[in-house]
């Protein structure tokens, strides 16, 4: 009997563990700052995101902020990482903890010469394929402009996006851009292109005012 | 070979191809006719006598279905009352038990005041007083010779020994009358009391004709059901939708409650399983709380299961009653603690609530302290006790499921009647479809061959008269053979 019952208690065990799945429900957004010359001043609507997205996130899912500067595909340029607890009360202490981090890596940020959005996304995609959420979102706050140091190989390299979702976020329009607008657009639609032949969406923010848009499913 | 090219027969003109086509579709469909309508005529027989045959098995089948109904509703019919005129029996007996028991009591408190009344009655009973002596002492004086002297005052004492002797039996008299006015007046009490008495015994008989008439009724209700009386079932069918609809009613309410309570647990369920866990694509947290409510109704279902409210499970109604109320007190035990829990996880909630709003005040820029709203113990306190009171109210579910359960099987069963019914009318009515329309499809068959049938009549009537002077001049020529 004690048998039977231990049998049973073991197999409603496996088939339980084989239903649950923690992953494919979760979500994991990576936030890329853009932190090269001026931009920085744009810097506080991105904390409003950040807190935006916080306060969305739910107990399971992950967020990552990291920097983009002359050289981004570094573990080293991620300002702020985690995975919320399951527990909401702990996950909440996370988010927390985690705006801290972001309002010092504010208060003390200095800009940065260069512009390295690729190396920038491909830190995302293996951050996120690392993780592997069910949703993967790929924030990009920044004008979109990416100007490379010298050496530096981010052209030929191909994306792989697929399952991504990249939202450009409060793309500002550069002095170039108000002489001959092509430049804004073609920039757009460069970028529109590479995430698109890699398999992922892509999504223009500019108004802050919408950012439920980006958890509608 | 396309189409085009069989259909133009004459390459220049397709009008004339058109016709050509036709006069030969024509004389195809004549040539075909009386093959054509037995064809079209069989058929449609076929058909018609297959719908008929279907819509007859059909109607078996409703039949069936009608009379399992009815042996389904004179069942569930005869178990209720059977449990009524048990229950009115029961009543009885406790009554019985209760009232009569004091019976002894009663008639012995009867006996006692009857003999004390017949004490104070034979105590004021009056006695005649005696007549005095002296009366034939003065009878025999007076006969003594009136001149005497000495009879005179002989007489005049014995006079004024009377009139003491009256007044002393006056005083005695009137003593006694008192004694007995005492006496009686001591008895109205006793009479009050006897006359209590039986008025008492009289009401505790007539409650108890009361019940007996109750039975009454309900054993008739109860033969008819076992005579399988149509009026019995005419009105068992009807309470028992009125049963369905009510106990719908009443569940609909309970699910209501139900989800209140679940909206109640599930957030904070969260805290104990994770947040982020899913079982089949359903969070773990929400249907741990589903479970928990589950849970709750099963008790409630024990509970009033071993109370012998409701008999849904025959093994816990059969059970020794020693175990029976172990089982209630388990059951109420096992409620009482999910109760608690239940909360315990309201008051989680609310605090998962405030730190939510806290949060997200500090992450619009509020500060911390900007969320916290005043008075916040009445919601706190008014979710406590929700989430205590509705795991008891959930108990009484048990009743209206019940019902709905026993009444369903026969609106189910009414249901299915009015649909088989549905399909042999449907049936039916192909049936008359397929035989008229074969009838149809002939009329417009010899619609389309008009022409050469108009040519076959006129060809026939013009026959005919020929035809007809034939057989007159054979017939003429037989007369004169």
């Amino acid at each position: 009997m004690k048998r039977v019952f231990l049998l049973l208690t073991a197999a409603a065990t496996l088939l339980l563990s084989a239903c649950s799945d923690e992953t494919t429900h979760s979500r994991g957004v990576y936030m890329l700052l853009d932190t090269s010359g001026t931009y920085t001043k744009e810097l506080d609507k991105a904390q409003q995101i950040i807190n935006f997205v916080l306060a969305k996130l739910q107990p399971g899912d992950s967020f990552a902020v990291a920097r983009i500067k002359t050289g981004s595909f570094s573990e080293k340029d991620i300002i702020a990482r985690v995975t919320f607890d399951g527990q909401p009360s702990r996950a909440n202490l996370q988010k927390r903890q985690f705006r801290e981090e972001i309002d010092k890596f504010v208060a003390g940020v200095k800009p940065s010469a260069y512009t390295d959005i690729t190396g920038g996304l491909l830190q995302a995609v293996e951050y996120l394929d690392e993780k592997s959420p069910g949703r993967k979102t790929v924030l990009i706050f920044s004008d979109m402009k990416e100007e490379l140091a010298a050496g530096y190989v981010r052209e030929a390299i191909p994306l792989q996006m697929q399952g991504f979702e990249v939202v450009a976020l409060n793309v500002s329009k550069l002095r170039s851009d108000n002489i001959d607008p092509r430049e804004y657009t073609d920039r757009l639609a460069y970028w529109r292109q590479r995430v698109e032949a890699g398999g992922g969406t892509w999504r223009v923010l500019n108004d802050l005012e919408r950012l439920e848009a980006l958890f509608i499913d | 070979m396309s189409f085009a090219d069989i259909f133009l027969l004459v390459p220049a003109s397709p009008l004339l191809s058109g016709l050509i086509w036709l006069v030969v579709a024509v004389g195809l469909l004549y040539l075909a006719r009386p093959a054509a309508h037995l064809a079209i005529a069989a058929a449609s027989r076929l058909l018609h006598h297959a719908c008929k045959l279907a819509a007859r098995s059909v109607m078996l089948a409703e039949q069936r279905l009608k009379q399992r109904n009815n042996e389904v509703l004179l069942a569930a019919g005869r178990e209720a009352a059977e449990r009524i005129i048990e229950r009115e029996f029961e009543r009885i007996d406790a009554s019985v038990r209760r009232d009569l028991a004091e019976y002894p009591a009663l008639q012995r408190q009867m006996s006692e005041a009857i003999t004390r009344l017949e004490q104070d009655y034979h105590d004021s009973s009056e006695v005649p007083p005696e007549p005095p002596a002296w009366a034939k002492v003065v009878d025999a004086v007076a006969k003594i010779a009136p001149k005497e002297p000495v009879v005179g005052e002989i007489l005049q004492d014995i006079h004024d020994s009377m009139v003491r002797a009256q007044r002393a039996a006056i005083e005695q008299y009137r003593n006694d009358n008192s004694k007995r006015h005492r006496i009686l007046s001591r008895m109205m009490p006793l009479w009050r009391r006897v006359a209590q008495v039986l008025g008492e015994m009289d009401k505790r008989v007539n409650r108890l004709l009361e019940r007996s008439t109750a039975i009454d009724r309900h054993m008739t209700s109860y033969e008819d059901i076992l005579n399988r009386s149509p009026r019995a079932e005419r009105m068992l069918s009807s309470s028992s939708l009125t049963q369905f609809f009510i106990a719908g009613f009443v569940l609909a309410i309970a699910i209501g409650g139900a989800v209140i309570n679940f909206h109640l647990i599930a957030r904070p369920m969260q805290e104990m399983v994770g947040g982020s866990s899913y079982i089949m694509g359903y969070k773990a947290a929400n249907i741990a709380a589903l479970v928990i409510i589950l849970v709750e109704v099963a008790m409630g279902l024990f509970l009033m299961e071993s109370l012998r409210i409701t008999r849904l499970f025959p093994v816990i109604a059969a059970l020794d009653d020693r175990l029976r109320v172990r089982m209630i007190w388990v059951a109420f035990a096992f409620l009482l603690a999910l109760a608690s829990i239940e909360s315990g996880l309201a008051f989680m909630r609310e605090k998962l609530s405030q730190d939510d709003a806290s949060l997200v005040a500090s992450l619009v820029g509020q500060g911390e302290a900007g969320a916290v709203a005043a008075n916040l113990w009445i919601t706190t306190a008014a979710q406590m006790g929700m989430g205590f009171i509705l795991p008891f109210a959930l108990v009484f579910v048990a009743i209206p499921l019940e019902s709905f359960i026993h009444s369903s099987r026969t609106v189910l069963g009414l249901l299915a009647q009015g649909l088989l019914q549905l399909l042999a009318f449907l049936l039916r009515l192909t049936g008359n479809v397929f035989r008229h329309g074969g009838n149809m499809l002939i009329r417009l068959y010899d619609l389309l061959i008009f022409l050469p049938l108009w040519l076959e009549e006129r060809l026939r009537a013009r026959g005919k008269p020929a035809e007809m002077a034939v057989t007159d001049d054979a017939v003429a020529t037989e007369g004169r053979s």
